[in-house]
């Protein structure tokens, strides 16, 4: 026998006989015939030289090698080794879910601490063991809201992540729920339109801060006024730009959600990822999704147990909060290993340095003339307007070794000629300078 | 152990990083600034490596105790699956590369157009939609496209059918997709009761969720009538696959009749699951259910890999881009890996050792269905809890034997359920020693039972208050 498999000739014979059967198809018995697989047409196996060829080639057809200026939600951010070592740990990576608490304290100790941090990062109440992505963390928001106060309408600015309302709206296909995106006006939310939006049969407001655009708000007003009505604010954040900007909690959010990518995680086309969420304390009963509790054992010491299971599908099957059951968990360590090394001083300086680049950039940029930079306040990210599809021109970048920002238009019919540039601390003043050079060039001034 | 916030020391830091100018906080208007001091822990890179790797040390995993929790199918995790899999040149790729520039992506969307392929093949299926990040992910997104296929006929649909022997995910992903549940019970030999289906089913019915095999470990005998029942009534038929590590090279569902799967990736196809994911939970699809599948699509022209964004009825995305990208290349390499031969064998041999150990060891519990079983059995505690043994006790007496548990309470529907699955990878010495175990702990439990009841007693902490840690929420650390 090869491969994983260990089993001798002889061990199975032996095996065999203990069961009281003639060959290994006798325990396929129960399968009728007829119904049995007559082609597999599956290609032989490797040995694991040809497969390090074979995943290498297909490696190589990739252009790794460009230099990120996109975001768009997804961010190329700077790793720390150590964020892979404890990752690559196997007691932590070969577990499950962490049912037994007695046998995964390790498991159950780190999600206890990445709650932690997410809600000192929010300023919210209370955050669970992680959601599948930002999208699909805005959806369980949503459905929070919606379950809470019996209404069924939802507000949600066009800021908002394009790929996640297009995942809620994919959610609420078979549901009675309307939602209704309201249109920007340029690339900035219109507070006045919303404010006439909101009535008694909404549910929620979503906003997201800095918003598609990279335009940085502060919505505290528009929750509050939402408040009045018993409309719930969700805030869709970015968490690095947590690190100096105004908290979910400040601006008085009643829940939060983002994508976690930022925290430690490589853009890897598109995952695994982590929906991070974050929820104010007359939420907790009906967050979906694991959540760690601390407790005591029989000896009175401290342990972690997975807590408030009657919200769960294993528990409450078709009336459970939501359906999750397995995570990013892996995802929320990586997670909570950035946040512990930069800490409360280096995490506040990787967004400085964040917006410190992005200020270059666009310091640099003043002096081409085919370019508007869209005024506001930004973080790392933000939104030029050039005389041509803005498609066109990062094609052009991309030739030339940049992947120079995302254009709107791939998203905004009315806005192909906004591109959306991001720059993060992995830039080097080098390739800022260069970028800027080679951008101006194919403007042409 | 102490938490991180517990080693916090003013001032210190565990990442070096350039300068920083701290004065263009000044070019922010205040109003936009956190006020609220940022509560993370001052540590250094020493402190967090110790703090974390200390912690893993607390956990049992597969590469390091005997796992043969039911239903989870924790098998070994091949290392060059990892290694490969953790490459530069997936690792920087950013996905909205693939919505400008296909060419720069060439090899990645080789990988899904290729492992879709593949996949497509084991299960019989006409397509494959990687995005959902998890079984119960897959099973949502099952239940939508069921809800897109009813509403473009024009049918009236409000229930789902499922077996009450399902795991909890199939009913919450129903609901969750707006379709109320009825609920069928099993029969005497542990298969989907016809005779109580037959009298359920009507026009209404959006469709069956089966788990094959079922939870029971046990293949549904009368699946094939299931199914004729149900397409008789329009009724789509879902395949809930994280059970799908029996039946490799042996039955596809699509080929049976079946109109929808999800494929735990992170069961059958070996990837670690991380201590509660990231997984996959990929869906495939029969003819009639193509055109309501999420966009993009990878397809190939002219030998070029490309983006599809235009699926007639699609029911739009569930993710942001095309799933767990990482999870599935490694599925994509086990599969290569292994080939036709070995992914037959994983499924002989994951059938070949559950039953060995269900030989050994049924005389010594209760067993609720005596048959032969597929890659997993359920057992009950009900003999043991003569002497005030339950299954929960028996659990952690595996604990101190360094084993982690079955699964235990599920499926609902057998008493002080106890269910094994040994995975093909464990050797037969693995076999025998847990058998040891087991047949001691039938032992002790009539003679000693207390000896059982005080597990585990050599764990880093003992027994917790469960009752406490949801009276008294305390969710996140002292500061
Ligand atoms: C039978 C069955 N269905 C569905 C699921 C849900 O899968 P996941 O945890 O990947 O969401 C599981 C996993 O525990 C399962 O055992």
């Amino acid at each position: 026998m090869s491969g994983f498999i260990p089993h001798t000739e002889e061990e199975i014979i032996q095996m065999l006989n203990v069961i009281g059967v003639n060959k290994i198809e006798d325990l396929f018995l129960d399968i009728p015939e007829n119904l049995k697989t007559k082609n597999f047409n599956i290609p032989d196996g490797l040995d694991e030289i040809e497969l390090e060829k074979k995943v290498k080639n297909l490696a190589k057809k990739n252009r790794s090698d460009i230099i990120n200026f996109a975001g768009g939600g997804y961010y190329d951010h700077f790793i720390p080794a150590a964020v892979d070592v404890i990752s690559s740990r196997s007691e932590f990576y070969t577990a499950y879910t962490p049912y037994q608490p007695e046998a995964s304290q390790g498991t159950l100790q780190a999600i206890f601490e990445y709650q932690t941090m997410i809600t000192g990062l929010t300023g919210l109440d209370y955050s669970n063991a992680s959601l599948y992505d930002g999208g699909t963390a805005l959806y369980e928001a949503i459905a929070i809201t919606v379950r809470t106060n019996n209404r069924s309408k939802v507000i949600i600015d066009k800021g908002v992540n394009p790929l996640f309302r297009k995942i809620v709206k994919t959610y609420s296909i078979n549901l009675p729920l309307k939602i209704i995106e309201v249109d920007l006006k340029d690339v900035y939310t219109d507070r006045e339109k919303i404010k006439e939006l909101l009535d008694d049969e909404t549910a929620a407001l979503v906003v997201q801060n800095p918003n598609f655009f990279g335009i940085v708000e502060d919505f505290e007003d528009l929750f509050i006024f939402a408040k009045q009505k018993n409309i719930s604010a969700i805030l869709v954040f970015y968490p690095v730009s947590l690190g100096i900007l105004k908290t979910p909690g400040e601006m008085k959010a009643d829940i939060a959600v983002a994508e976690g990518q930022s925290l430690g995680l490589p853009l890897c086309f598109g995952g695994p990822y982590l929906g991070i969420i974050a929820v104010d304390k007359k939420y907790l009963r009906k967050m979906p999704g694991r959540i760690v509790g601390e407790t005591i054992d029989k000896e009175g010491r401290k342990a972690y147990v997975l807590t408030l299971q009657a919200r769960e599908q294993h528990i409450r099957r078709e009336k459970a909060t939501s359906n999750i059951c397995s995570n990013q968990a892996l995802c929320a360590l990586r997670a909570v290993v950035f946040l512990s090394l930069y800490g409360k001083n280096g995490f506040r300086e990787l967004a400085l340095k964040n917006f410190e680049n992005a200020e270059y950039l666009k310091e640099k940029f003043s002096d081409i003339k085919n370019l508007k930079i869209k005024q506001g306040q930004t973080f790392n990210e933000f939104t030029i307007e050039i005389k041509e599809d803005a498609f066109n021109i990062v094609k052009e970048l991309i030739r030339k070794g940049f992947f120079g920002g995302l254009p709107a238009g791939l998203f905004f019919e009315d806005k192909k000629n906004y591109l959306i540039i991001s720059v993060t601390e992995k830039r080097t003043k080098d390739e800022i300078d260069t970028f800027y050079k080679i951008l101006k060039e194919i403007l042409k001034g | 152990m102490k938490t991180i916030f517990e080693n916090s020391i003013k001032g210190r830091k565990g990442v070096i990083s350039g300068e920083v100018n701290n004065d263009l906080i000044k070019k922010i208007d205040e109003k936009f600034l956190r006020k609220e001091e940022l509560s993370l822990p001052e540590v250094s890179e020493l402190d967090v490596i110790r703090h974390y790797i200390n912690l893993s040390k607390l956990n049992f995993s597969v590469d390091t105790e005997f796992y043969p929790l039911g239903s989870c199918t924790m098998k070994y995790n091949p290392k060059v699956c990892e290694k490969l899999a953790s490459r530069e040149e997936f690792l920087n790729l950013h996905p909205f590369l693939s919505y400008i520039d296909e060419d720069s992506v060439q090899g990645v969307l080789e990988i899904i157009y290729e492992i879709s392929r593949l996949l497509c093949e084991i299960t019989g299926m006409k397509k494959i939609t990687t995005q959902p990040y998890a079984g119960a992910h897959g099973e949502l997104t099952g239940v939508l496209l069921m809800a897109a296929y009813h509403k473009a006929k024009g049918n009236n649909k409000k229930y789902i059918i499922i077996p009450d022997s399902a795991h909890g995910t199939n009913p919450a992903s129903a609901a969750m997709g707006g379709y109320s549940i009825i609920s069928i019970p099993v029969d005497k030999d542990g298969n989907m009761d016809v005779n109580i289906l037959k009298e359920k089913i009507n026009e209404e019915v959006a469709g069956i969720m089966m788990t094959v095999p079922s939870t029971l470990g046990l293949f549904e005998k009368n699946i094939k009538e299931i199914i004729e029942l149900a397409h008789k009534y329009d009724a789509l038929m879902y395949y809930d696959g994280a059970n799908l590590n029996a039946i490799l090279g042996k039955l596809k569902p699509g080929e049976i009749g079946f109109d929808i799967i999800h494929i735990n990736l992170h069961k059958t196809f070996s990837t670690p699951h991380g201590g509660g994911g990231p997984g996959s939970g990929v869906v495939g699809v029969s003819g009639k259910i193509m055109d309501f599948l999420p966009v993009p699509e990878v397809i190939k022209e002219n030998e070029k890999f490309k983006l599809n964004f235009n699926i007639k009825n699609s029911i739009g995305s569930v993710a942001s881009f095309y799933g767990n990208f990482q999870v599935l290349l490694k599925a994509f390499i086990y599969i290569i890996l292994l080939g036709k031969k070995g992914l037959i064998k994983v499924s002989e041999v994951a059938v070949l050792n559950a039953n060995y150990i269900l030989a050994k060891i049924k005389s010594y519990y209760d067993v609720p269905y005596n048959r032969i079983c597929m890659h997993e059995f359920v057992l009950s505690a009900r003999k043991q809890l003569k002497n005030g043994v339950h299954a929960i006790d028996i659990a952690k007496y595996l604990i101190d034997n360094k084993i982690h548990p079955p699964t235990v309470y599920f499926p609902l529907v057998v008493e002080e359920a106890i269910m094994i699955e040994p995975t093909e990878t464990e050797s037969k010495q693995t076999l025998d020693e847990f058998i040891d175990i087991m047949i001691k702990i039938a032992e002790i439990s009539e003679k000693e039972p207390e000896k059982i009841k005080q597990a585990p007693l050599k764990t880093p902490i003992l027994r917790v208050d469960e009752a406490k840690a949801a009276r008294e929420l305390k969710l996140k650390c002292d500061i």
